[in-house]
């Protein structure tokens, strides 16, 4: 396992890292923000990415994927996250394509994953209930009704939900909350009758809804990888989740930290630049610190995925405990630097503030995966 | 049979013939375990540490990748890979620990002269010769270059006179790498030198300092008129301040191992001894503000160790990264050793007597010591200062 990125990677990064600044600099998200933009991604945007190939990153070449895998995307996002792009690249390109390239039948492949590689498909994963992440506190159910399931109940806090062509569901087929047993997954249509999908407001100004399901029927055709399974499956398709989202969570400290880093060289008071303070010198070389942490826990933990090691799970809870703290102490130093100034909605540092306390909340915070790290290390 | 493929076997039959057997895993813990520092007045309680290090030092693989003019091994990067990995499947000693391979030789190999190199590097690796570093003294300690020891040009040599402080071992070393003045004129960074003093010269003293810990590794040495002669200069005359920060990166990038629990090969662990003193439930710590504490620590640690590992394959960019290093590694250290204290109540703080187990006591000499680790080879704060300046390119006030 090699901590460096490859040739294929670099470019990939470069590709991105241009895409952004020219294509979605942060006035981008601004826009949005301020339209009434039900989505909150733009269409054209997407379309663009999709040619690039960036959604089929992860998927086989034979349904027209690059199969470059996690590694791949996981640069890409977090290019993206620098500039605060929105775009369904995480809940399709790789919770989508991961899910159903994974687990699916041939069948699922063959109808789901080219539509994804050339961006008419968009996907959300659909699995908290509360206000905290815990995929086995799951109550939503799947009853079974001859060759037939019908689904009811309430998902939460589902990304993209509020514009996504499919929605992958956990439910319950068996069993009770808390029982990591009796779990299935369903690959539904979001445009079936009796699902209601409600748009969340959320800090960051992205898309995200809670899913209501009234009797849902589907077939059993719908499941994804084998009935009640999904009490391992989900952790599988979650980890990867969660090492992507600590990708553009590196990369929303980045770029938050370096814009931070330039205004200490440019702003002046008591005649000097307010960089030559050493109270501001220490915090920003310790902010440095953890972003190179970030980095190695972010790379060892998207090479464990792509290379199925047996730490995968540990290293996932590493990557997002760190890139929680680190995006945590960065974008609270990186308002209390820029001063005044830090704390107007007419200034963007605001914004990777609002964004890190989201995403820190995505499939677990960093409390939720420190003791999952602790169960895991047998302690 | 590939050369690499040859030389694991060559080095497999002669470790399997020359590493004695309490040198390796499986010795007999009722056998005496030396830390072997060499030098002229070594004492071993066991013999067979002697035999180890003379045998490792004849090969020249305490420092392997040396060539074999200056005695070491000559061996390449995948060569050495080789030798480490089958040391480490019998368990073997490292048969020498010491400044000269730490410190002192990386910068002989770059800075010294031919002469400088046939006649010192040859004789740390054989631990015939221990070094002792002379940098720090009363009045300069992280403002180390205003140091004022000074060096007058005699003629044939030059007259040392002044103090050195935190001098590792000094009581104990038979040469010693030191900085001193000898350009008093100059600006302060301009006009120091590389010196290396025979400890057995005249008018050189030393005198031991008690730490917390209540154990004595450093020491006061005292240069009262010490005639030393020229070709003991490294480098050029008042050029020694370049030597002295390349040897400090060697020495940070030594210490930064600290912070890994593995790197001192440390047999103290933070879980087993939560789980003794605080009880254990299904496996898991039972108490949970200490158990959330260690693991936040433990994944602090790991990604910690991944950045070396990262570093080490990115390659040559260590440098700009040793302060980062030498920070985290050492304030991990103390991190993990307050953790393990805490976590043994009472027991953790054990000074001495028989109510408490050698284990107990140990930890607390060695958590007091781990203070020492952010102050010693550039504090913490000078690493902030370096990063902040040198890597981040803050400016100075």
């Amino acid at each position: 396992m090699k901590l460096i990125l490859t040739e294929e990677e670099q470019f990939l990064k470069d590709t991105a890292t241009n895409f952004a600044n020219e294509r979605s600099p942060i006035n981008h998200f601004r826009s949005l923000r301020d339209s009434n933009d039900p989505i909150l991604w733009d269409k054209n945007l997407w379309n663009e990415m999709s040619k690039l190939g960036w959604p089929g990153i992860m998927i086989p070449e034979e349904f027209g994927g690059s199969n470059f895998g996690l590694s791949g995307i996981c640069v890409v996002l977090q290019e993206c996250a620098k500039t605060l792009t929105p775009s369904p690249l995480f809940a399709t390109g790789v919770l989508g394509a991961y899910s159903i390239n994974t687990y699916g039948t041939q069948e699922q492949k063959e109808m789901y994953l080219p539509a994804i590689v050339n961006g008419k498909l968009t996907t959300s994963l659909a699995v908290d209930e509360a206000s905290h992440h815990n995929p086995f506190q799951t109550e939503f159910i799947a009853k079974k009704q001859k060759d037939n399931y019908i689904l009811s109940g309430k998902k939460t806090f589902v990304i993209d939900g509020a514009s996504s062509d499919l929605i992958i569901v956990l439910a319950r087929t068996s069993g009770s909350r808390g029982d990591s047993t009796g779990l299935t997954l369903f690959v539904v249509n979001a445009d079936q009758d009796g699902i209601n999908k409600i748009k969340l407001d959320m800090a960051d100004s992205r898309n995200y809804a809670n899913i209501t399901f009234d009797n849902v029927t589907v077939s059993s055709d719908a499941i994804l990888g084998d009935l009640e399974t999904a009490g391992e499956t989900i952790d599988d398709i979650l980890d990867i989740g969660r090492i992507a989202i600590s990708a553009e969570m590196l990369g929303n400290a980045e770029a938050a930290f370096d814009t931070t880093l330039d205004y200490l060289k440019q702003r002046k008071q008591f005649g000097v630049l307010i960089g030559s303070f050493q109270a501001l010198q220490h915090r920003a070389a310790e902010m440095f610190c953890e972003i190179e942490l970030t980095k190695s826990s972010v790379m060892a933990a998207m090479r464990a995925a792509d290379e199925r090691s047996n730490d995968l799970q540990r290293l996932s809870s590493l990557a997002k405990t760190v890139s929680g703290e680190t995006l945590h102490l960065v974008s609270n130093e990186a308002i209390q630097m820029h001063g005044g100034i830090g704390v107007t909605d007419e200034y963007d540092i605001g914004f990777f503030l609002k964004r890190a306390r989201v995403a820190e909340q995505i499939f677990g915070s960093s409390k939720f995966h420190t003791e999952r790290y602790a169960n895991l290390s047998g302690f | 049979m590939t050369d690499l493929n040859k030389f694991r076997e060559d080095t497999k039959k002669w470790l399997d013939k020359n590493c004695p057997p309490s040198m390796r895993n499986g010795a007999d813990p009722k056998i005496p375990v030396d830390e072997v520092w060499g030098g002229r007045n070594a004492v071993y309680k066991n013999p067979e540490s002697k035999i180890w290090l003379e045998r490792m030092g004849e090969k020249g693989w305490t420092m392997p990748t040396v060539p074999k003019e200056y005695g070491g091994g000559g061996l390449t990067k995948d060569e050495v890979k080789i030798l480490n990995e089958e040391m480490f499947f019998i368990g073997a000693k490292q048969p020498l620990l010491s400044f000269g391979i730490w410190m002192l030789a990386p910068v002989l190999l770059e800075y010294g002269t031919e002469e400088q190199k046939k006649l010192h590097i040859p004789k740390i690796i054989k631990g015939e010769i221990r070094w002792c570093q002379g940098y720090s003294e009363p009045g300069s300690g992280s403002d180390l270059a205003s140091l004022s020891t000074k060096a007058e040009d005699i003629g044939e040599s030059f007259l040392v006179n002044g103090q050195k402080v935190w001098t590792s071992y000094a009581d104990k070393a038979d040469w010693i790498f030191a900085l001193v003045r000898t350009g008093p004129k100059e600006p302060k960074h301009d006009g120091i030198s590389f010196l290396l003093i025979d400890m057995a010269s005249k008018g050189v003293s030393t005198k031991p300092i008690t730490l917390i810990s209540g154990k004595s590794p450093f020491c006061e040495t005292f240069f009262d008129n010490v005639e030393v002669p020229k070709e003991n200069l490294i480098g050029e005359l008042n050029a020694g301040w370049t030597i002295a920060k390349k040897l400090l990166q060697h020495e940070r990038a030594f210490i930064s191992n600290f912070g890994l629990a593995a790197g001192m090969g440390s047999k103290r662990d933070v879980v087993s001894i939560a789980k003794k003193h605080l009880g254990e439930e299904d496996g898991k710590i039972k108490n949970t503000f200490y158990r959330s504490e260690i693991s936040s620590h433990k994944i602090k640690e790991h990604a910690f160790g991944l950045t070396l590992k990262r570093a080490g394959d990115e390659g040559g960019k260590a440098s700009a990264t040793a302060s980062m290093f030498k920070l985290y590694g050492t304030e991990h250290n103390k991190k993990r050793h307050e953790l393990m204290v805490a976590a043994s109540g009472v027991n953790g703080v054990a000074w001495d007597g028989d109510e408490f187990e050698d284990s107990d006591k140990n930890l607390t000499r060695a958590w007091l010591r781990t203070k020492g680790n952010s102050i010693e080879g550039g504090t913490s704060e000078v690493q902030l200062n370096v990063i902040s300046k040198r890597v981040l390119g803050l400016p100075s006030q």
